[in-house]
């Protein structure tokens, strides 16, 4: 079995190679940004419109999202309904630089025009100006404080998220809350968090968000077609790395102490694991993780508002995670691009409606419907999920027998020669 | 002999009803301790509250050379600092292997950093070997907890209590479900823990108490109603009354 969960050999090999489903996930990734790369418009011959890449991009970047959700769910048993609002806040971190810079430079080239050059507050004011007409503002609301410098607003992709989930999470943990009414104080503060930003003077824009992000300041002259390419690189690499190191964290003894909280937390506290630190630890990491997922996918989806950190985002996070298949990391990506993939689809009028005569199933309307029938048919019927497919077809391949006969005879072909 | 543990004067209360009343206990540092009692007579209880799962509504636990009280730590700190429990019914983790579950339960730094760089060292995989050898369960180490049998999951939860190198072991019914020769190794085992630590079992099965020749304390109603060896409590009036009478 190919697992990342099953013991490692004492044997010291390279991390990937004693955990092959690491080096295969990592090939086909890589494989497939190639592929992506040569037939997209932006470097190669072009078959791949530039709206698809940007699809594909985003894709990964909710595959990065999923995994998060994997360890913090499928691995340590924390059903966490608010992942997604971490991801929104990356997305916001992230745009509201990206809106700041693009603005300073409209509003200085419409200035240059005056007779005297603008004075830093001339500029300041016209960013506001043009940023917060919508809502009828026309100042920095302090929030900004920050977003004329990218540096800072990187750091706020990492530092908000996990601040956010240690706050929250040191106060539920410390209360042992646990179980469905920890996910509802999760989806509480996700509804909290959009609900605020809905609002006007959040100082972000309320329900319109913010929009243009796919315009790179600085970057005007580059072609979208190849911006798509560059951040789906980036969204790859992302994901490459993220892969690594979530397989890295729950392949040693600290993946160990996750399994084990998540099937009896209480015993993993009598063994002397502070299993509140362990919780933690792991919500706001993956916060974060779901911060840099995030700040990667605004600038490709173009616009972010506050509809983006409502409660149901969450759950697709989580139903992504059961139908890829919980406690295995490259479950979470199969199920996170395949049903996000299939969302697409399916909402994009592209599938064909189905006539039943009397009725007739238009899959915009319908998909929620098929998702989450078939979200119920893979919790009753197929726990495992997608990823557990892979577990058939693996066992059947080679079986795991730790070295002994393959047969009652003594000269029956051992395990090491079948699988010659 | 310096006392390990002294609880004295503890009372708990469930809705009114006294689980535990007026409690008093005492063991040495290398000593073996039976505690017999009819059901309800608050066995259970008084573990969750040496373990730190229950807080009394008064009295006080000291623990160590240098006492310190039990009652303000958490669940995990006083396993940290050397007290550690067996269920009464096996729980191991099942979803991982005989070697994980000793693994993690092997004596080392439990802080959620130093975890996450652990690497086990050649003295640890020893360790874990030598366990596995004592328990018997040497050959399926690679297999998941689940998949072992009832007994098996018995003897894995006895060696990840000894791989956490408690400084007072405390263990509920350890020879429930187990062969008269399974029995034996378990009575050897715990005597042998008992020459370097304290043990307290917690049994019903009185040949068992008897194999272990220790000192007994027999709970009746959350209090101690006789102490002493097995043959002198056998013979006191109250607990042939409550206890062995019937």
């Amino acid at each position: 079995m190919v697992d990342i969960t099953s013991a490692g050999a004492p044997t010291r090999k390279p991390f990937v190679m004693r955990y092959p489903s690491v080096a295969i996930f990592l090939a086909i990734l890589s494989l497939f940004t190639i592929c992506v790369t040569v037939l997209g418009e932006g470097f190669g011959i072009g078959v791949v419109s530039t709206s698809f890449i940007k699809t594909l991009g985003k894709t990964l970047c909710l595959c990065l999202a999923a995994l998060a959700m994997d360890l913090v769910w499928g691995y340590t048993g924390i059903l966490s309904l608010g992942h997604m609002a971490f991801f929104g806040i990356g997305g916001y971190a992230i745009g509201m630089w990206l809106m700041y810079a693009r603005t300073e430079v409209i509003v200085r080239e419409s200035l240059s025009a005056a007779a005297l050059p603008p004075t830093p507050q001339e500029i300041s004011d016209g960013i506001a100006t043009q940023i917060f007409g919508v809502v009828g503002a026309s100042e920095f609301p302090p929030v900004w404080a920050l977003a004329h410098s990218l540096p800072l607003q990187m750091a706020a992709i990492v530092i908000v998220p996990g601040l956010l989930a240690l706050v929250f999470g040191w106060l539920a943990f410390r209360s042992r809350v646990t179980g469905v009414y920890l996910s509802i104080l999760t989806q509480a503060m996700t509804l909290a968090l959009s609900l605020y930003l809905f609002q006007n003077d959040s100082g972000l824009r309320g329900n319109n968000g913010l929009s243009g992000l796919q315009n790179l300041p600085g970057l005007e002259a580059v072609p979208q077609s190849q911006i798509s390419i560059l951040f789906f690189w980036a969204s790859a690499l992302a994901l490459g790395l993220g892969y690594l190191l979530c397989a890295w964290v729950v392949s040693g003894k600290f993946g160990s102490v996750m399994r084990a909280i998540r099937d009896d937390e209480s015993r993993v506290r009598f063994l002397g694991y502070s299993v509140e630190a362990y919780k933690l630890f792991v919500f706001s990491f993956t916060a974060v993780i779901c911060g840099i997922a995030g700040a990667l996918y605004y600038p490709q989806a173009g616009i972010i508002n506050p509809a983006e950190v409502a409660p149901i985002a969450s759950i697709y996070l989580a139903v992504w995670v059961a139908i890829g298949g919980r406690g295995r990391l490259y479950g979470a990506v199969i199920g996170a691009a395949f049903v996000s993939l299939l969302s697409t689809w399916f909402t994009g009028g592209q599938a064909p409606d189905v006539s039943l005569g009397f009725f007739t199933i238009q899959w915009v309307d319908w998909w929620t419907i098929l998702l989450g029938l078939s979200f119920v048919a893979v919790t009753l019927f197929a726990p495992k999920g997608i990823g557990g497919l892979i577990d058939r077809f693996t066992e059947h391949r080679s079986p795991e027998r730790h070295g002994a006969d393959l047969g009652p005879d003594a000269g029956a072909l051992r395990e090491k020669e079948a699988l010659e | 002999m310096s006392n390990l543990l002294e609880v004295s004067g503890v009372s708990v209360s469930f809705d009114g009803f006294k689980a535990i009343n007026n409690l008093t206990f005492q063991i040495g540092s290398t000593e073996m301790r039976a505690v017999i009692g009819p059901n309800g007579a608050g066995k259970t209880t008084f573990m969750d509250i040496l373990t730190g799962k229950t807080k009394p509504d008064e009295g006080h636990v000291y623990w160590g050379d240098k006492p310190v009280s039990l009652l303000s730590m958490s669940e995990s700190q006083i396993a940290r600092a050397g007290v550690g429990r067996k269920f009464q019914r096996p729980t191991v983790f099942e979803d991982q292997s005989v070697q994980e579950n000793l693994m993690l339960a092997l004596k080392n730094n439990r802080g959620p950093l130093a975890v996450l760089r652990f690497h086990p060292s050649r003295r640890d995989h020893e360790q874990v070997a030598k366990l596995a050898d004592e328990i018997g369960l040497a050959k399926v180490m690679s297999r998941k907890a689940g998949e072992l049998s009832h007994g098996q999951k018995q003897w894995l939860e006895i060696g990840m209590l000894l791989a956490q190198d408690p400084r007072l072991l405390l263990v509920d019914e350890p020879a429930a479900g187990m062969t008269p020769a399974e029995r034996e190794h378990t009575t050897e085992i715990l005597v042998e823990a008992a020459k370097t630590r304290a043990v307290v079992v917690v049994e019903h099965d009185m040949e068992f108490v008897r194999r272990l020749n220790c000192k007994v304390t027999v709970l009746h109603e959350g209090s101690v109603l006789a102490e002493g060896s097995l043959d002198h409590v056998t013979r006191n009036e109250k607990v042939i009354e409550v206890y062995l009478g019937r």
